[in-house]
């Protein structure tokens, strides 16, 4: 005999893959429903921060005078921190919009937050071939290994938006606070991370206390998709600013590590709270 | 011998009365040391114990308020008990508020996947069930309309059909026979009717006595969140009439 309502959490996803599926179309269709250009609004929305930021940035700041390819540096960290910031934001949100349903029928309910980072995914791989477009035209020759850590970033980025979005998600049901506080949180992450700037600013200015600034994953995680974007655009002979030091031996682990201890704790605090979401709601 | 489909023993469940819901009353709360409980509580249900036999059909009574529905979601894992412990056999579903799952903007076919599966049916399960689905909510050539149109007795009918097609060992029924028109309610009633012949285990909750009588065997009476009586329907069913008279 099993008790009903014992979820086996983010395993207990794997075996409902097909509703999994199901909630992530129904989340699009909905999303874009009587919508005329439909999911061509995801490639607008980021195409317009973008020439805002470039134009702002790139010519008045002009930065692009001391950063080479200013506007693909840019964008490749503008489209990671878009979908860490939709799926972070709406995985926090998922379980109180879906209350109709977690009140009256059992789920896993890990399923919410997932579903919602999903979905973000979607959203996120027409930028990058925007991003990639982008790149072939000023001359990016990547190689295997810079294809692999843009991949990877995006994997470390995911299993950070996961963990806390089941954390604060899971909060927002006690707490509805969790929602204003991770919007604060997200207005800060563009700035947390060398997204609009390049790391030596940071650096410098912090010194010793540089490895608060790299001990966070979204810096780590940037830093790799410029490396798989940004660098393979360069000349050769003039190499720019260099990648942040051991950020392959040291950084990109400890990120991973970061994130994945994020997702247990986000995964741990979430079963906990779940068992009476259904009468919290 | 027919084994144990749901065993509860000793359930309590207790609901707070007021919410204490900004963090900073919390906050505050819990610098002074926590004193006093930051909520109000009581209990909705109080040491239930029971057995319900795999193929028994049980019908849960008792006034408003008496904690018919809170068993029934401790039952299907919405919620979970505060005391004792609750263990079943088998898949369990319900046709507790039935479309809870149907998104209003998805057409008939979408909704019939996504609610499928929220039901716990597999992909291969609804494609095999889809046309019996369709045929039995008098749908039709409906079915690709979003159903925000559908009027509200294509709606329960689809949700009620998708419901019975779940083919469950449990079956939980709650106040669901106030489904659609007469004709489709002694369609729904029959089609209960033969899941109970086919051996499944049925819990229904109901206002309607008669009814619950001509389709359960057995009836567990819930006062103020007290099990006070459990035994042969039409006995618990006068029982209950019994104490809503002196009440």
């Amino acid at each position: 005999m099993q008790t009903p309502g014992a979820g086996g959490g983010l395993t207990a996803v794997l075996r409902n893959r097909f509703l999994l599926r199901l909630l992530v179309r129904k989340e699009i269709r909905v999303r874009y429903r009587g919508s005329v250009l439909g999911l061509l609004w995801s490639y607008l929305k980021p195409l317009l921060q973008f020439s805002v930021y470039y134009v702002a940035l790139g010519i008045f700041l002009n930065l692009q005078g001391t950063t080479e390819n200013y506007a693909v540096y840019l964008f490749s960290g503008i489209v990671l921190i878009n979908f860490f910031t939709e799926a972070f934001g709406n995985a926090t949100r998922s379980i109180v919009e879906n209350r109709d349903l977690i009140k009256k029928i059992y789920l896993p309910r890990e399923l919410f937050p997932m579903s919602a980072v999903w979905v973000s995914a979607v959203h996120f791989f027409p930028q990058v071939l925007v991003l990639g477009g982008a790149c072939l035209i000023v001359g990016w020759r990547p190689d295997v290994l810079q294809l692999f850590l843009v991949l990877v970033g995006f994997l470390i980025v995911a299993c950070l938006a996961t963990g806390l979005g089941l954390l604060f998600g899971a909060v927002n049901v006690y707490f509805r606070d969790a929602e204003n506080l991770v919007d604060m949180i997200l207005m800060v992450v563009t700035w947390a991370s060398p997204v609009l700037y390049s790391w030596n600013l940071v650096s410098d200015a912090l010194g010793p206390w540089f490895f608060l600034y790299q001990l966070n994953p979204m810096t780590v995680a940037v830093e790799l998709f410029h490396y798989g974007f940004w660098v393979p655009t360069l000349d050769a002979a003039s190499a720019g600013p260099a990648l942040m030091p051991d950020i392959l031996a040291v950084w990109v682990p400890t990120a991973a590590v970061v994130s994945v201890l994020i997702l247990l704790l986000g995964q741990f605090v979430f079963r906990r709270l779940s068992a009476n979401f259904a009468q919290e709601l | 011998m027919p084994t144990d489909a749901i065993v509860a023993t000793g359930l309590q469940k207790r609901f707070v009365l007021r919410h204490t819901r900004s963090l900073k009353e919390a906050f505050v709360w819990f610098v002074r040391g926590r004193h006093g409980d930051l909520v109000q509580k009581f209990n909705a249900l109080d040491d239930i114990s029971f057995t319900v036999r795999s193929g028994e059909t049980v019908a849960l009574l008792g006034l408003n308020g008496s904690g018919k529905s809170t068993l029934l979601k401790l039952i299907s894992g919405v919620l979970q008990p505060d005391a004792g412990v609750i263990r079943t056999r088998g898949h369990l579903a319900g046709l507790i508020e039935v479309g809870a799952g149907f998104h209003h903007d998805l057409s008939g076919r979408e909704n019939v996947y996504l609610n499928g599966a929220i039901l716990g049916m597999s992909q291969r399960d609804i494609e095999e069930r889809f046309a019996s689905i369709v045929e039995f909510a008098e749908i039709g050539e409906f079915i690709d309309t979003e159903v925000k149109f559908y009027s509200s007795g294509m709606y329960l009918r689809l949700a009620f059909s998708i419901a019975v097609h779940t083919d469950p060992d449990i079956f939980l029924v709650d106040e669901i026979l106030a489904v659609g028109d007469e004709p489709f309610q002694r369609k729904c009633l029959a089609k209960i009717r033969e899941l109970a012949a086919a051996g499944k285990t049925l819990i229904v909750v109901s206002h309607d006595l008669d009814l619950v009588s001509s389709v359960c065997e057995r009836g567990i009476l819930l006062e103020n969140g007290r099990l006070v009586k459990d035994g042969e329907v039409s006995s618990v069913v006068s029982e209950l009439r019994q104490r809503a008279r002196d009440h």
